[in-house]
Formats: structure tokens, sequence, C-alpha cells
């Protein structure tokens, strides 16, 4: 079976580190103390709306609540597992075209002004792009594109209208990506102060510096927080922060920055240390540019599927942790990932490399490549080493059918830029899932207009495949189409995904209450239940 | 001597105007821009809304127009607005000047104090073990690259005492400050004073073989009288011009320092800030380190008259 003794050593580890963490939960939590993790790098911005990375939501997260929520003690994010947090309960009209959500009394915004429908009404309009007030970045812009509108009822209530069914709208809602704006508060001031309903509130952001938030004693969430605050002070340089946290200066590492050998160094050097390490829902994958000749070709694309050994990039690049799989988050940690049988019958997934890459070279002979005459080309990536070290490995797989590539290292504040201008043809790039559902992946990733489509796939046909899928409610119906949906893009060379990146977070042994998610890496970060035995 | 620091004034005003429109240009000329570099973030970019950022700063407008801009801000006093941040650029700038000021000037102590005195001493007993041990010491100086020393302190400081002195929180006290600064000082100073000690031990002997040492010798004096009165003084003018540069050179040194050691300092920000493009940041910070090395130079010039009374000025 495709990757099982890595799934079941990272199952171990998962396991043995939320042991570890939810035994103590039994323990009565304390209240007070500074919670200090560190932080990557200096986000953007403070407003979760306009960033798609999890550098924004980590620190900023617990500023704010959404109408739902992925249940924090959780670690399988699903449909199952969201639970009310502005809302107090929801209802799906019997056409299922009207989702309605009671909301929640007598919650304050941190500036003192009462929550109401209105808010909700300002969050969605600004993120469909119908109000006044303007975004300066909108990179969630798709994952509304079936809400017609969303119109209130008093002051308590607020009703999504759909075009169409659509039963994961909820699982969009519950993101750690989809928190509720104030109405009162500009797009610009959210950037630079954001103001929430959340168990913290923002103190203050320095660039380069430290990021502070301090509790809100008027949460609506009786006897929450536990803590007095959370501290991130950003350290770029991973060494040092690792170090820090072996010295004890911080209590947790920043989500998903443990590395399998940064998890060796830990375990020896900080033993009571407890660590999670598993799938973050972030996958390696290749982006080839379908417009560039010669590799408007699919036969091209398709051998270049077909030479890619993920097994040795998993070996080489994560001790053999990590998994392999379609566009989808893999089982057991992806809710919608396929059979590990199925997997292996897509193109370039048969275990068999050698003999793939044969098959691969008889395409390229075909071509008329050959020995003597190679294919010369550019694979263009992020100056980034999760970026940079599969691009070297791809490099030289693809030697394999007479491609000889150089590497071409983008400065990485400039990488979106450059593929958006389509300045390459082959790339290396990693993509973040932020909920682990076909509607997100599906229609961020490989729907005709998307603009973080990278390769600019476009399938008509199986864009009406999303629509049906989405508005599919019977589960394992749609998990049906959802695998024929990702078998085609596989076997399409959409955006071939080479592995589904494993990683890990660590924290110190008297900090309580966390738990991290095992399919997704930006939804887990609230904070409220977290507390220190100090 | 009055014209001459005319002269001068107007020189420093013309290699500030150079520097303000070389880095101006410069910055404008890289590939990528602010706004490529703000939808970066977002994992898109959408030209309709990438045109109206560019207008909303004024990256729109030409060239000539918008150095105008700046410099006549400059000028007013006002630094503009940080594009990344969206606070005004002296607010992101100023607090960090103090603590990268501290930082060089520890840094500078450092390998004054160790330098120079290990100079002497490695000069007035030439050959012999004690000279040997510090030329060794002074090349691995020259030879280690400080964020690698910097690293290897911080892995002996968790190793030895279960702690290091990396930045996580401004420092209470002044002696918190110290401990602070002491290790990522010495990280940047160590390579400084390799070199103020390599200088100045070959200036010292140079001098110590001049005419009038043996004189005074010859009348008596005594040994520390002429190594230190006699002989160091007149080794100092090439010393000093070294130090006058490595204040400069710091900088270069600083910008990784302050990396691993966590210190939210000019350099790192710099840095950061030229990644981001942000160009009212980068601009203003790389103006204020000119004038820093300006006046710096300038200073080194009037101290050679200080040192050696021969030296006159004149316009």
């Amino acid at each position: 079976m495709l990757g099982t003794p890595t799934r079941l050593l990272a199952a171990a580890t998962m396991v043995a580190g939320l042991l570890a963490a939810t035994t103590l939960h039994a323990q009565e939590p304390k209240r007070g103390g500074i919670l200090k993790i560190y932080q990557r790098d200096s986000p953007a911005s403070a407003s979760i709306h306009e960033e798609a990375t999890y550098s924004t939501n980590v620190p900023f997260m617990a500023v704010f609540n959404n109408l739902v929520i992925y249940k924090q003690d959780v670690p399988q994010n699903s449909l199952d597992s969201i639970v009310p947090e502005l809302a107090t309960s929801w209802a799906w009209s019997p056409d299922n075209l009207r989702l309605t959500f009671k909301l929640r009394e007598g919650v304050k915004w941190h500036d003192g002004k009462p929550f109401t429908s209105k808010d909700v009404k300002c969050t969605f309009d600004l993120l469909m792009d119908k109000a006044t007030d303007k975004f300066r970045k909108n990179p969630r812009q798709t994952w509304y594109q079936n809400v017609a509108d969303v119109t209130t009822n008093g002051d308590f209530e607020a009703t999504f209208r759909v075009n169409r069914p659509q039963p994961s709208l909820l699982a969009l809602l519950a993101s750690g990506y989809t928190p509720i704006y104030p109405c009162h508060v500009s797009a610009r001031d959210m950037r630079v102060h954001p103001i929430g309903t959340g168990p913290f509130k923002f103190v203050e952001f320095k660039q380069n510096e430290s990021i502070k938030l301090v509790r809100n004693p008027n949460y609506w969430k009786p006897g929450r927080p536990y803590l007095d605050g959370l501290e991130f002070p950003i350290i770029t340089n991973r060494s040092t922060a690792m170090l820090a946290f072996i010295a004890g200066k911080i209590d947790m590492t920043f989500p998903t920055e443990v590395t399998a050998p940064i998890l060796k160094d830990i375990r020896a050097q900080a033993p009571k240390a407890i660590c999670s390490f598993g799938p973050t829902n972030v996958s390696t994958n290749l982006i080839v540019n379908r417009e560039m000749p010669p590799f408007d070709n699919a036969d091209i694309r398709r051998a270049m599927a077909l030479t890619l050994d993920r097994q040795a990039f998993i070996d080489i690049l994560s001790e053999g942790k990590s998994d392999i799989g379609g566009s989808m988050l893999p089982q057991p940690a992806g809710v919608w990932g396929m059979p590990p049988d199925m997997i292996k019958t897509m193109v370039g997934y048969d275990p068999d490399v050698q003999k793939n890459r044969a098959e691969a070279r008889a395409i390229m002979e075909r071509l008329g490549y050959g020995p003597n005459k190679r294919l010369k080309m550019k694979v263009s990536t992020r100056n980034i080493p999760s970026y940079r070290d599969p691009a070297v490995i791809l490099i030289d797989q693809l030697k394999e059918i007479y491609i000889d590539a150089e590497l071409d290292v983008v400065e990485t504040s400039t990488w979106f830029a450059k593929v958006a201008r389509k300045d390459y043809s082959v790339g290396l790039n990693l993509t973040g899932n932020a909920v682990d559902d076909p509607d997100q992946t599906f229609y961020e990733n490989y729907a005709c207009k998307s603009e973080r489509n990278y390769t600019q796939y476009c399938n008509p046909e199986l864009e009406k495949l999303f629509d049906k899928q989405s508005a599919e409610t019977n589960l394992e119906a749609r998990k049906k189409l959802v695998w024929e949906i990702d078998r085609k893009l596989q076997d399409d060379v959409a955006r071939p995904i080479i592995l589904h990146i494993q990683a890990g977070v660590c924290w110190q042994p008297d900090v309580h209450g966390f738990t991290p998610m095992v399919n997704s890496s930006y939804n887990g970060y609230r904070f409220e239940d977290l507390w220190l035995d100090r | 001597m009055g014209a001459y620091l005319v002269r001068r004034f107007g020189l420093m005003l013309l290699t500030l105007f150079g520097i303000s429109v070389i880095i101006f240009v410069l910055l404008r000329v890289v590939p990528g821009n602010i706004v490529d570099i703000l939808f970066d973030s977002a994992g898109m970019v959408n030209p309709a809304e990438k045109v109206k950022i560019e207008k909303e700063l004024g990256l729109d407008l030409p060239i000539p127009q918008q150095y105008a801009a700046w410099i006549g801000g400059l000028v007013h006093g006002d630094l503009g607005y940080s594009y990344v941040s969206e606070k005004p650029a002296i607010a992101e700038i100023a607090p960090r000047i103090p603590v990268t000021a501290k930082l060089a000037a520890m840094a500078l102590a450092f390998s004054v104090l160790i330098g120079v005195p290990f100079g002497v001493i490695s000069a007035v007993r030439q050959n012999s073990a004690a000279d040997y041990v510090l030329r060794v010491l002074s090349l691995s100086g020259l030879s280690l690259p400080s964020f690698w020393l910097g690293l290897l302190m911080l892995m002996g400081f968790v190793a030895w005492f279960g702690d290091m002195p990396i930045y996580t929180e401004p420092p209470a006290t002044l002696w918190d400050e110290l401990l602070l600064y002491a290790a990522p000082a010495a990280a940047v100073g160590f390579r400084s004073s390799a070199l103020v000690m390599r200088l100045t031990r070959s200036s010292m002997l140079e001098v110590l073989r001049q005419d009038y040492i043996r004189t005074a010798r010859s009348k008596g004096a005594s040994a520390s009288s002429v190594n230190y009165h006699h002989a160091l003084r007149n080794a100092m003018l090439p010393v000093v011009t070294v130090i006058g540069l490595e204040a400069a050179f710091l900088i270069g040194g600083l910008i990784v320092t302050e990396t691993v050691f966590n210190i939210p300092g000019v350099a790192r920000f710099l840095v950061e800030a030229i990644r981001t493009r942000d160009y009212p940041i980068v601009q203003n910070l790389v103006m204020f380190i000119a004038v820093v090395v300006v006046v710096v130079n300038f200073i080194v010039d009037m101290l050679y008259a200080v040192l050696d009374p021969r030296i006159r000025y004149s316009g």
C-alpha cells in the first residue's frame, strides 16, 4: 500500500503528541500568563481577509470570531466538527438555497460597539466586492461566487442566498480565513489595527519585531480565554527560533516549522517538549505554462508527469514522512482523499517508476527528442528551501526523459507576480489548502477564471462536475464525484501533485489545551482554550 | 581651515545628493515592485487592483516627479508612509535607530578595546609566543563570518547555560540591555578587532624602527613611555582611518547579526524593506546611513589633526 509505513508513523507520532496534550486536559485549567509563540516572518498586514498565508492567521485569528468554526479540540476538520460561534444556530431552507444564521446577542466589538447582523452583511459584501469600501487584495473572492447575497432580518439574523445548493458553504465559513469584520472600521484600518469580537484584543504589531495581543475581559464566552495575553516575537532565522524554543525562551514553535530533522534535534535537546508531527494540507506541485511551446503539447506534460518518482522526493526531503495523493489531502488525515488503490492507477502514480519512465521516454522520442537531442529548459521556483530543494530533485528526474533543466531561482517576493505574468515555462510551487473541502481546492486552484489557477488549466466540462459535486448533499456520492474529478485533474496534468508535506509543531510541557489540526494549517488558532500550568 | 570646512561641507552635500539619486533610481530599476510584492502574500495578482494601488501610492507618476516629491518631503521632515505597514516612515525608522546605534557602538568599542592593546602587545613582543597566539587569533577573526560565529555562540549559550541572549522583548534595565547586546557586539566586533589588531601591530612595528624611537631609548626613556607615548600616538593614524571605515562597514555585519540574535535594529529592517521594495523606508534609511558615514569620515579627518599636529587643513 502506498506510503503506509509513513502514514502509520505519522499517525503514531500525532497520537503520541495529542495524547500527551489531551491527558492533561483532565487537569483544572489555570488562569493567567502570557503565551509566547515565535512568528516566522513579519506578516504583510493584520487583515486576514486580505492575505493568503497562515503567517497572518496564526497571530490574528484570536482577535476575531466567525459565524461558525471548526471545533478547536478536534484534530480533523469536517462538516461534523463545525460548531456555532457568533451564530447560535443555523438552518438550510427546504430547497437548500437559503442558509439562515441566528446570531448571538450581547456580543461587543473590542472598541465597545455592539455586534449585529449588519456586520455579517458588511463582511460578505466586502468579500463579494459589493461594498463601497474595498479590500486592497481579495484572494478568496472565488469562495463566494455561488453566494447571490447576504440579507439581514433584524439585528440578530442573517441569511445567505445561494444560486445552487452548496452544503460546503458552511465549511468555508468555519475556516480561520472567514472572520467577521466590523462595519464601522475601514478595510485600511483593519490592516493596521484590527478590531474583532474574539478572545484577545490587538495591542501592537511592530514590523519585524513582535505582535502582541491581550485578553479581552468582555469576551462573550464565559471563563475564556484563560491566558492574559499572547506574544509573537518575530524570529525570521529558523535556527535561532528553534534554539530559543530549546532554551525555553518561547512556549511554542510556529506551526509547521518543525521539519523531520529539526524534530530530531528538539527531541534530543528538549526531551520534555511535546511535539506533534503530521499532515499540513500543503502540497508540493509542478506548474507547467500551458501556453509556452513546447509545453503547449499535452504529450510533453504527460511525459513530465510520468517521470516523477514521488517516493524519492519524500525520502530525500522529509526522511520518508510525507504523503502521496491527488489534489485532495490523502486519507486518513484527509476527508476527501482517494483510496490508496485508486491513487496508484493515475498517470505517473504507478509505483513502478521505471515502467512510467519508459513510457515517458517513448513519448519524448515520438516528439523527436532523445539522448542526442535533449530538451533544454528552466525550472523556476522561489528562493526558499522548501521550494528550491524539490526543484533540484525535479531537475534530476527530468534528465531521465531527455530534459536538461536549469534551476531559475526567483526572489521570493516576486514569485507570484512572475507566475501571474506567465514568465516561466516550468515551475515548482507549494499550495496550501485552508479548508479540506473540494469546493475550496477545485474552485480556487483549477477553475477557469480563478486568479490562483496558476497554470490556467481550463476544462469547462470538468467545471460542470465541480458544480455537481458542490451541490451534492449525499456525502458518499459526493466523494465518488470528487475522486473522479481528482483523477481527471491528475491525468490532465493540470498541476501534478508531487507530495503532501508533513511538518510539526512543538510546545513546552506546561502549555495545555492546544490541538494541532491534521487537515489544515489555517484553522486552529483561536487560542481561547489554551492555559499555562505555571 | 574655514575655507577647507566650507569646501568639505559642500562636498558632503554633493555626495549625499549623488547617493539619493543612485538609491532612488536603483530601487526602481530592480525587478519587482511594491505592488507585486503586496500581492505576493495573497498568492495572486489582480491587474485592475494593481493599477489602483500603484496610483494610490503615486507610483504611476514620472520618476523625476516622484524624486522631487521625496526630496521635498525630506527637506520638510516628512519621510512619507511605509507602503507595507501603512504607518509614517519616521515612526518605523526612529525607534530602531537607537538599537542599532548602541549595538554598533558596543561592537566598535569591543574592536578598539581588544584590537589596539593586543596589536601593541603583538608588536612590542614580536615573534614571541604571545605574538603568535594573537596573530592566529586575529587571522581567525578575519576568517570567521560573523553570522556563523553568532550562531555558534548561541548554540554554546544554550548548551552550557540553558539560555541565550536573543531579543524577544525590550530589555527592562540598562544591565539587561548590556547583557543582550554583549554577545552580538562581540560577534560583529571580533572581525573588526582582528583588523585593528593587525594594523596596529604592523603600524607599531614600522614606527618602532624609526630613528626618533631609537633616540628616545638612548636618552633613557622607559619602555612603556617609548611604546605608548612616542610610538603608539604616531602609529594610530592609519588605525584611526580603519576604525572610521569600519564604523561604516559595521552596518553590513550588523544585518546578519541582528537577524541571528533577532535584534530589531535598522540593519535587519533595511534588508526586509529592500525585500518588500518598501521605497520610503529604504530611501530614508539609506540616506540616514549615508549621512552617518559622511559625518564619521569628516570626524576622522579632523582627528588626524588632533593626533598629528603637523597636519593642517587649508582651502
